[in-house]
């Protein structure tokens, strides 16, 4: 079972916990190939999905997951326009809060945002992305894509290529898969790589091919375009040139080493769509998992009782 | 008349530390003895196991009028400053609007005619805080003015500082600077290292505030004129300081009891009230507050008392405002993290939050018969529990909530009056 109320990143969350989460989804992943895609597990049970920033597959991944499910998931399309956006997030909350919403699904541009509200509401609490913090599903998924493929996670050499400094997803990777002892190595710009991340328990790259080198698994992160703007990167086709993940660098990882992207891709910048089509790429299966993930997330934090029960 | 009997008397600008008694006569001090003799027509404060020491002065605190009395007016920031133990303290400029005209300093004054505890005025060094325009100072210093400065910000530019700290001279008044700068802060809002990296929150390198130290230094040096840095929270910017004494340049600075005591790590908890400005860095820098505040570097301890009101503070960690309220604790919290561990003396205390302030502004600071009966009364063995529905300030905005502290000002005395008297404003 999750301990506390919400769930709010990997850093503060058990390997005993992502094990049964993990374990969960491997069930749930099987539903979503059934040809009837539906469990009555979740009926009666009303959550709602809050997103600040926008998003399509993390929503739609959430909002899957509850159909089948069978969860009543009620998605609020929330502005960000306006200035007092503290009480807009608690007001909101609190009003669906009252209206019977067991738990909420949020997306918010500024880190620390579920947290803010977590404390302030009853309701239970997925983080789906708070700014640079954390996206502990996303995390999670790529565990359980990791696991799936390659097995022990802390057998595992992973790279995670690219905007470190802007990422909440290669946190949530690096919180997790630290947390089973994988060896973890991140590789960008000097200006994309936050201050004293080696304390995170990484190894820091500029080096792209040094970083790939004997990797099991290379996770690429998406370049945000305005990254160009204040002083971060000359231009995008130099990033592609010395850190986009092409043909000739993935000879540098194991042979059966897997390729993944958190989605959308940028190719062309910092993946060429032949490493896509590469068949040790698992982007498509990532999104999949996803889905799986989150349906135990959900199981989990909404039905009450300790996760196994599915078996 | 009021006769403190039987006090511990603490001053070290005047060599004393002594079981002693203190006689008020109207505003001024009459005596400083043992064992003054009891006469029918005083008012006796039985001061036995209680900390007798100058009034203490604080130089860096937002009163928020004009403009944003919502978030405290002068009567309830100077209750707060009674309630500490603070007898004289100095609002900082940044207003709406700001106080950089003697017309806005003279309504200040008006303001706080009523009020027991001494308000001085902080004027604006460039007129709307962020300009190129000097302000009339001149005719600010005769209306009053303490000090001058863009709190909140540095004085825009090296050139404008220059002026400012030459044309500041002939009215003898000390540029109190923020320094940040600005380009290299970057919009950040916590210390850049170790927590901004994890927690994915923007940072503010402590470089930032290095660069305007080591400005400042320079052209401290060069027009001959006087700067105080504000809250100086960087390692760096200590050692810089450290250096320009050694070469006898004017500069004097502050730290603020949260600066001294937290660090980043308190980010953690995502909590507003950790949002200061500048931020809590790391431990490598508290301890070289520390060691700044005990070898002489830093002058004086400054609260940057700001408070802000709940729904203000109540919001995501990026757009919360910068600032905590500090007037209620300071001392408690000195006394209890630095005094009762051992780091420094009690009367090191006195010095940073009484005499120091006093001399460098010349405020008083010190007990002398003669001088304004600024006293502040302390009773050491008293613990208690920080409590902000409790404060009168109208300020909730502290990391400090639910603390355990101890020692607490029980009485304050300005010119002679109760300010706090068995620790209730009076």
């Amino acid at each position: 079972m999750i301990k506390e109320k919400d769930l709010l990143g990997l850093r503060n969350i058990s390997t005993d916990e992502i094990d049964e989460i993990l374990r969960v989804a491997i069930p749930m992943k099987d539903i979503i190939t059934r040809d009837i895609k539906k469990v009555p597990t979740l009926r009666g049970k009303s959550m709602a999905t809050l997103f600040f920033e926008n998003s399509t597959r993390t929503k739609s991944s959430f909002e899957i997951a509850a159909k089948y499910l069978s969860a009543d998931c009620t998605n609020l399309a929330v502005s960000t326009s306006s200035v007092q956006k503290g009480e807009t997030l608690i007001d909101t909350a609190i009003t669906l809060e009252v209206m019977g919403i067991e738990l909420f699904v949020m997306r918010h541009g500024a880190s620390g945002a579920p947290h803010f509200l977590g404390r302030n509401t009853k309701a239970r609490i997925i983080n789906a992305g708070d700014g640079m913090n954390e996206h502990p599903t996303q995390g999670l998924l790529d565990m359980f894509t990791m696991q799936d493929k390659k097995g022990n996670l802390g057998d595992l050499t992973v790279t995670i290529l690219g905007d470190v400094a802007h990422s909440r997803v290669a946190r949530s990777n690096i919180w997790g898969l630290t947390k089973y002892g994988a060896k973890v190595r991140v590789v960008a710009p000097a200006t994309l790589i936050p201050v004293e991340m080696e304390r995170m328990g990484v190894e820091v790259y500029t080096d792209v091919d040094k970083a790939l080198k004997g990797a099991d698994v290379v996770n690429v992160l998406r370049l945000q375009k305005e990254r160009q703007s204040g002083g971060l990167l000359p231009s995008l086709v130099e990033y592609n040139k010395f850190w986009g993940l092409n043909s000739k660098r993935l000879e540098l990882l194991k042979d059966d080493a897997i390729i993944m992207h958190p989605g959308p891709m940028n190719r062309g910048v910092e993946i060429m769509p032949e490493v896509y089509e590469d068949p040790r790429s698992v982007v498509d299966e990532q999104v999949t998992n996803g889905v799986a993930v989150r349906m135990a997330l959900l199981f989990m934090m909404l039905g009450g009782k300790s996760g196994d029960d599915i078996n | 008349m009021i006769l403190i009997k039987d006090g511990h008397v603490i001053d070290p600008a005047n060599s004393i530390d002594d079981i002693m008694d203190i006689l008020i006569i109207g505003e001024k001090i009459n005596k400083i003895e043992k064992d003054i003799a009891i006469k029918e027509e005083y008012e006796i404060i039985d001061a036995k196991n209680l900390m007798v020491f100058p009034g203490l002065i604080d130089m860096h605190v937002h009163l928020r009028e004009p403009g944003f009395e919502h978030k405290e007016t002068i009567k309830t920031g100077l209750e707060a400053a009674a309630k500490g133990g603070f007898t004289t303290v100095a609002c900082m400029p940044n207003t709406k609007p700001a106080i950089d005209d003697r017309t806005i300093v003279e309504a200040l004054d008006r303001k706080a005619r009523g009020a027991k505890v001494n308000l001085k005025v902080i004027g604006a060094a460039t007129k709307n805080i962020d300009s190129d325009q000097l302000t009339e100072m001149g005719d600010m210093k005769e209306a009053g003015i303490v000090a001058i400065s863009n709190d909140g910000k540095p004085v825009k530019n090296a050139n404008i500082t220059r002026r400012v700290l030459e044309y500041a001279k002939k009215f003898d008044l000390i540029l109190i600077e923020h320094c940040e700068d600005e380009s290299l802060a970057n919009n950040g809002f916590i210390h850049e290292g170790y927590y901004s990296t994890i927690l994915g929150l923007k940072g503010i390198p402590r470089e930032a505030e290095d660069l305007i130290v080591a400005r400042d230094i320079a052209l401290a040096k060069m027009t001959d004129g006087k700067v105080h840095i504000a809250h100086i929270s960087s390692k760096n910017s200590v050692d810089l300081v450290r250096e320009a004494k050694k070469q006898g340049i004017n500069i004097t600075a502050e730290v603020t009891p949260q600066h001294l005591i937290l660090t980043d790590q308190i980010v953690e908890s995502f909590d507003t009230s950790t949002k200061i400005n500048p931020p809590f860095r790391s431990e490598e820098d508290r301890k070289a507050l520390v060691t700044g505040l005990i070898d002489g570097t830093i002058d004086m301890i400054a609260t940057d008392h700001a408070p802000h009101a709940r729904w203000e503070k109540e919001v995501e960690y990026a757009y919360a405002p910068f600032g905590v309220v500090g007037l209620e604790t300071a001392v408690s919290l000195i006394y209890t993290k630095l005094v009762k561990t051992g780091i420094m003396s009690f009367g090191n205390l006195v010095e940073k939050m009484a005499n120091n302030p006093g001399r460098i502004f010349k405020l008083g600071g010190v007990l002398k018969v003669g001088s304004d009966a600024d006293i502040t009364l302390f009773d050491p063995n008293k613990k208690w529990v920080v409590n902000p529905n409790k404060f009168y300030s109208m300020g909730r905005n502290t990391p400090f909530k639910d603390w355990n502290l101890d020692g607490e000002v029980i009485h304050t005395i300005v010119k002679g009056d109760f300010a706090l008297k068995d620790g209730k404003v009076i």
